[in-house]
């Protein structure tokens, strides 16, 4: 599988934070280095976000790509505009966006609200059509997730091509009949918020083909357009979207467009794995419209952008105070032909399957039980596995050595050196007795001192 | 300078193009080299005013007048009416549904915004027949 989010060996420490954060338990330390399992890796940036030493990152395109193109336009996701204090208008930051080298901008809300028009006036036939709710497929992680972990809800994924894919087109149709140019000289990159949404946008989940020639990271736009925004004076009125669209960088933002009762929005990885445990066990029966973000807060919380995603989210509400709801609205063969481009259905992944072959996996997991009889269950992570569960599987499907648990070893050096205590031999959060001392003196905080 | 007056019908039935027109009023504004205090409290009291029309009548009419010593702006529409104008004019008081609620409105802010943005207005309704909201604001 093709990721976008990556190691800087120089920089890794062999820490094994990320690997105790990661959701879908893709890491794992060898020789005092961090490994993704690629086959595992969603791109959410749940590494990147808690690694100390900075060494997980995200690929992105360096900013001198608008060079290979006669005519670029820049696409903001709307939780760009969530990053800067004390804006009041929009148009600063796409002014900004023309000074710093774009030629043109296309803001992904306006494409946003021309999907919301097209699902409000399809919803009532999907939700008929399915049993459970519509799942939004705007996130790419939890699409990733969902690929792997709840193949059954796959059938429950809106079938739609995602704004920003939307948003290319149009783009580089504006610019062609602007510039006169041929759609080749036409360079349309995304300002995207996650590594998650570079990778969709490289490898699309519904479209067939990649319609998107760039992404830049939100943090290094940033950087770029501070200045330049300082000397925006009186903005043109260059944006064209309006609350329902710039209302997408946040949880909530995709559902209530739909203007619909039932809709559920969730935010965190954590909290919308627990929904689609959920939704998979048909405890929510009345969600029509299932929205989730990956990351805290909605893509204002991706790990690309630079501001704290609550302050970010008040922010974005603020923007959208005195905006009309909506600008853009999609004809009704518009509409007809933005649904037939997802013509892709995203695919079951089965990483976690055991063996190919059921009687193969059925001893595997047999193994695996057993295995985890005789582990420790402290989850201390010295192995390199984030989970005493998840060494034992990879111990029984050959990726690792039972004798990698340090009580393991422990019991083996006990037996080199001859019987007596090997409780020495631990780490002091894992010896079972502290020498000569009594239990009384245990609890006593003081002996630290 | 002769009095310009602008119509606009509220469409009711489309949400989705609420708050369009004070954005149109707003660039009106904005040609005629009003100073941006003026447009800014014209655009906010014509927005609630509008909004409130799509979210609890149905859509109606708006009219403004734009004389040299002030913007007058009759809002009308034959909505449910309000029971209680003095409790809709109140910090607070809002019969909005959870749906419009989600998308930010509904904090009862609209009406206490338009009086406190506007030098005079009245607000008229009759339960069964509509509402009309009448603004001023002056220009010196
Ligand atoms: N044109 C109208 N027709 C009928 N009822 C109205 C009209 N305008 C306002 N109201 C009533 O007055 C209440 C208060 O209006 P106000 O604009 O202050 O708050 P809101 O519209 O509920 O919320 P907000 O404006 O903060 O989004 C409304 O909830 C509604 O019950
Ligand atoms: S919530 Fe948004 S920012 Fe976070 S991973 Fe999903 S698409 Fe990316
Ligand atoms: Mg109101």
């Amino acid at each position: 599988m093709k990721h976008s989010v990556t190691l800087d060996k120089e920089k890794c420490k062999g820490c094994t934070t990320c690997m105790k954060h990661c959701p879908t338990e893709a890491i794992r330390v060898r020789r005092g280095r961090a490994h993704i399992i690629q086959d595992r890796c969603i791109d959410c940036g749940q590494c990147i976000r808690v690694c100390p030493h900075h060494a997980k990152k995200a690929i992105c395109d360096p900013f001198d790509r608008i060079e290979d193109y006669k005519f670029t336009v820049a696409m903001p996701a709307p939780s760009f505009y969530g990053q800067f204090s004390n804006l009041d208008d929009v148009n600063i930051v796409l002014q900004a966006l023309l000074d710093i080298g774009f030629d043109a901008v296309f803001e992904v809300s306006r494409a946003a609200e021309i999907i919301s028009d097209i699902t409000r006036k399809t919803y009532d036939e999907e939700t008929e059509k399915r049993t459970g709710p519509i799942i939004s497929s705007a996130c790419p992680a939890t699409v990733r997730l969902i690929c792997m972990r709840f193949p059954k809800l796959i059938p429950n994924l809106h079938k739609m091509i995602a704004p920003v894919e939307l948003a290319a087109m149009r783009a580089r149709e504006e610019a062609v009949k602007k510039s006169g140019l041929s759609p080749e000289e036409i360079g349309v990159f995304f300002i995207t918020p996650c590594p998650a949404k570079v990778t969709a946008d490289r490898y699309p989940l519904f479209l067939e083909e990649r319609v998107i020639d760039g992404t830049f990271s939100m943090a290094d736009i940033y950087k770029r357009v501070l200045g330049p925004m300082k000397k925006v004076k009186e903005p043109r009125q260059i944006s064209k979207s309006g609350i329902m669209g710039i209302g997408w960088a946040r949880v909530g933002g995709e559902s209530s467009a739909l203007l619909k009762e039932h809709h559920l929005a969730v935010d965190g990885i954590e909290n919308v794995i627990d929904i689609l445990e959920d939704v998979e066990n048909g405890l929510l029966p009345e969600v029509e419209f299932l929205e989730l973000n990956a990351c805290t807060q909605g893509c204002v919380g991706g790990c690309l952008t630079v501001e704290n995603p609550y302050t970010a989210k008040s922010r974005i509400r603020k923007l959208m105070k005195y905006l009309p709801v909506s600008k853009n609205k999609a004809e009704p063969e518009d509409a007809e032909a933005i649904l037939a481009l997802a013509k892709k259905v995203p695919e079951y992944v089965p990483v976690w399957q055991l063996s190919e072959d059921r009687e193969d996996a059925m001893r595997i997991f047999m193994e695996i039980a057993d295995l985890r009889r005789r582990l420790p269950g402290l989850d201390c992570g010295s192995c390199g596995a984030p989970s005493c569960r998840s060494f034992a599987e990879d111990v029984a499907t050959n990726f690792a050595s039972e004798e990698d648990c340090i009580f393991h070893m422990r019991e083996r050096m006990q037996y080199m050196a001859g019987g007596g205590d090997a409780d020495e031999y631990l780490p002091p959060p894992f010896r079972r007795t502290d020498g000569e001392e009594s239990d009384e003196k245990d609890n006593d905080h003081d002996d630290f001192g | 300078m002769d009095s310009l007056h602008l119509h606009f019908d509220i469409d009711g039935s489309d949400f989705t193009s609420a708050g369009e027109a004070a954005s149109e009023l707003k660039r009106v504004l904005r040609q005629l080299g009003f100073p941006p205090e003026i447009i800014r409290r014209c655009a906010i009291s014509m927005y609630e005013g509008e909004i409130n029309m799509v979210i609890h009548a149905n859509g109606g009419t708006v009219d403004v007048y734009i004389d040299s010593d002030e913007i007058i702006f009759e809002l009308i529409d034959s909505g449910p009416g309000i029971a209680d104008v003095e409790l809709a004019m109140q910090e607070g008081y809002s019969t909005a549904s959870q749906e419009v609620r989600d998308l930010g409105f509904g904090a009862g802010m609209g009406l206490p915004n338009m009086k406190r943005y506007t030098d005079q207005i009245i607000v008229d309704s009759i339960v069964g027949v509509g509402t009309a909201v009448f603004m001023s604001i002056k220009l010196e």
